[in-house]
Order: structure tokens, then sequence, then C-alpha cells
């Protein structure tokens, strides 16, 4: 299977275990999604500094762009990649990311290290309510 | 910085930009060291599995003289096992700082009366 195939197959078998095997159902969650968006950011920056200082280089038979060139950074936006990144990169970190955050929710609910919970943050007192909004 | 580091570097920007999180969002996933530890003992073998996959089949290499130089059965670069560890401690950490400021629940058994439900 192409990388492309292969990152598709991830983030459907990663979705289908948060929703179906380990039951966390964090696709269906607010606080998953927004932690989403800052790791997105992140990932733009962090997949465009592994592929445009060329420390990782594709094969253009795997993904929907075309192969790495030998010296110089490949395309910034356009040809299948999205910050130097082919964009099967974003799908891949997807799925790791999903399935770290399922897996630590799902041992929080075995009851394995449940507790400290988070917060709050130090600028704010603790005890105070926590705005729900 | 000797270019042998360039992989490995970019890990410590991911560590610099969310670790401060555990100090000032008091995200405690540190503090919850067993329970993350098992997520990245779990989490590493699929992705291990697909990257010797991938390297395999050509599917993407490295640049030699921006790794580390140590390698994996399957001729995975240390490189990356660092990245399948580092990247899940950053998102547990993302998570647990919005959970910190917001108190939006994730289903993780936490009472509601410490921002969190019983689902």
């Amino acid at each position: 299977m192409s990388y492309t195939q292969l990152a598709v197959t991830g983030v459907v078998i990663v979705v289908l275990f948060d929703l179906f095997v380990f039951r966390t159902r964090l696709v269906t969650r607010k606080a998953f999604w927004v932690s989403y968006a800052i790791i997105f950011f992140f990932q733009l920056i962090t997949n465009g500094m592994f592929t445009g200082f060329g420390i990782v280089k594709y094969d253009g038979d795997a993904i929907v762009g075309s192969t790495s060139p030998v010296t110089g950074a490949p395309p910034f936006i356009g040809d299948g990649r999205i910050a130097f990144a082919p964009f099967e990169d974003l799908m891949f970190g997807f799925s790791l990311v999903l399935l770290s955050l399922s897996l630590w929710v799902l041992f929080g609910r075995w009851g394995i290290n449940r507790t400290p919970t988070a917060g709050p943050p130090i600028w704010r007192k603790k005890g105070a309510k926590i705005n729900q909004a | 910085m000797p270019a042998s580091l360039s992989y490995v570097g970019v890990l410590v920007f991911v560590l610099v930009g969310s670790l401060w999180l555990e100090i000032f969002l008091r995200t405690r996933v540190l503090a919850r060291w067993r329970r993350l530890l098992l997520v990245m003992v779990l989490v590493v073998w699929p992705f291990l599995l697909w990257d010797a996959y991938a390297i395999s089949q050509g599917h993407w290499w490295f640049d030699t003289s921006r790794i580390l130089g140590i390698y994996l059965p399957g001729e995975i670069p240390l490189d990356e096992l660092l990245f399948f560890l580092v990247i899940p401690l950053a998102s547990i950490l993302t998570l647990e700082a919005v959970r910190s400021v917001k108190g939006w629940p994730v289903g993780d058994g936490v009472a509601a009366s410490e921002g969190g439900d019983q689902r």
C-alpha cells in the first residue's frame, strides 16, 4: 500500500478504536477538537521543519505529491504538500495524537492515575469556579 | 550544533513548546507518570511497525547526516522512537492544558465536582 492509502486507513482504524473499541468517543468531544486545533498548528511547524530542512524525504510513488528534491526544500504549498510536508503526514500525526489521547482517557477511566486532575492555571485561584462555557 | 542533532532538535522544540504547561497550567501529566508510561509503552508499537514497513518500501527515508545514527531493528532511526514518545506526551499535555483552563470533560471518570463527568 502507498503512504496515502496507509494514512487514510490509519485514521479510519484509530477513529473506529476511539468510538467502538475503547469507546472513549473523543472525536465527539469539544475538549478533543480544541486540543487538536492547537496541536495542528504546531504539527504544521514540526512537519515543516522535518521536511523543509530535508531531515525526512518521501518517494513520489508513495504520496500524492512528487519525490522530495535531492537538495533544497520541496514546495511550501502545493503538489500534495502543506508547509513542505506531504499532507499524508497530517493524517499520520492525527492517528498518533488520537490514539495517544484515547489511551490516556481509557486508562483514566480504568482508574489508573485518574488524579491529580489538571488545573487550575497558576493565575487562577485554587477552588475558583471553572467557567464551563 | 552538529547536523546530526537536527532531528532531535525538532523534538526539543516540541518539548519546549509543551512542557511549560505542566508548571503554568498545572496539567499534572508528569505527576500521573504511570498512566503516561502506559500510554507510551502501547502507542509506539503500531507506529514503529508502520515506520519499519514504510522504510522497507522506500515510502520515506532520512538524511543520515541529520539523525543520531543509532538504529532499531527494521532500520528505524532511534530519533523516530523518540518522536513516537514525545508527540504523545505533547498531545496529552495539550489536552490537559485545555481541561485546566476550560474544565471540559473527556470521559475519563473524573467526577463532575472536579470538572469532569462520570461517563
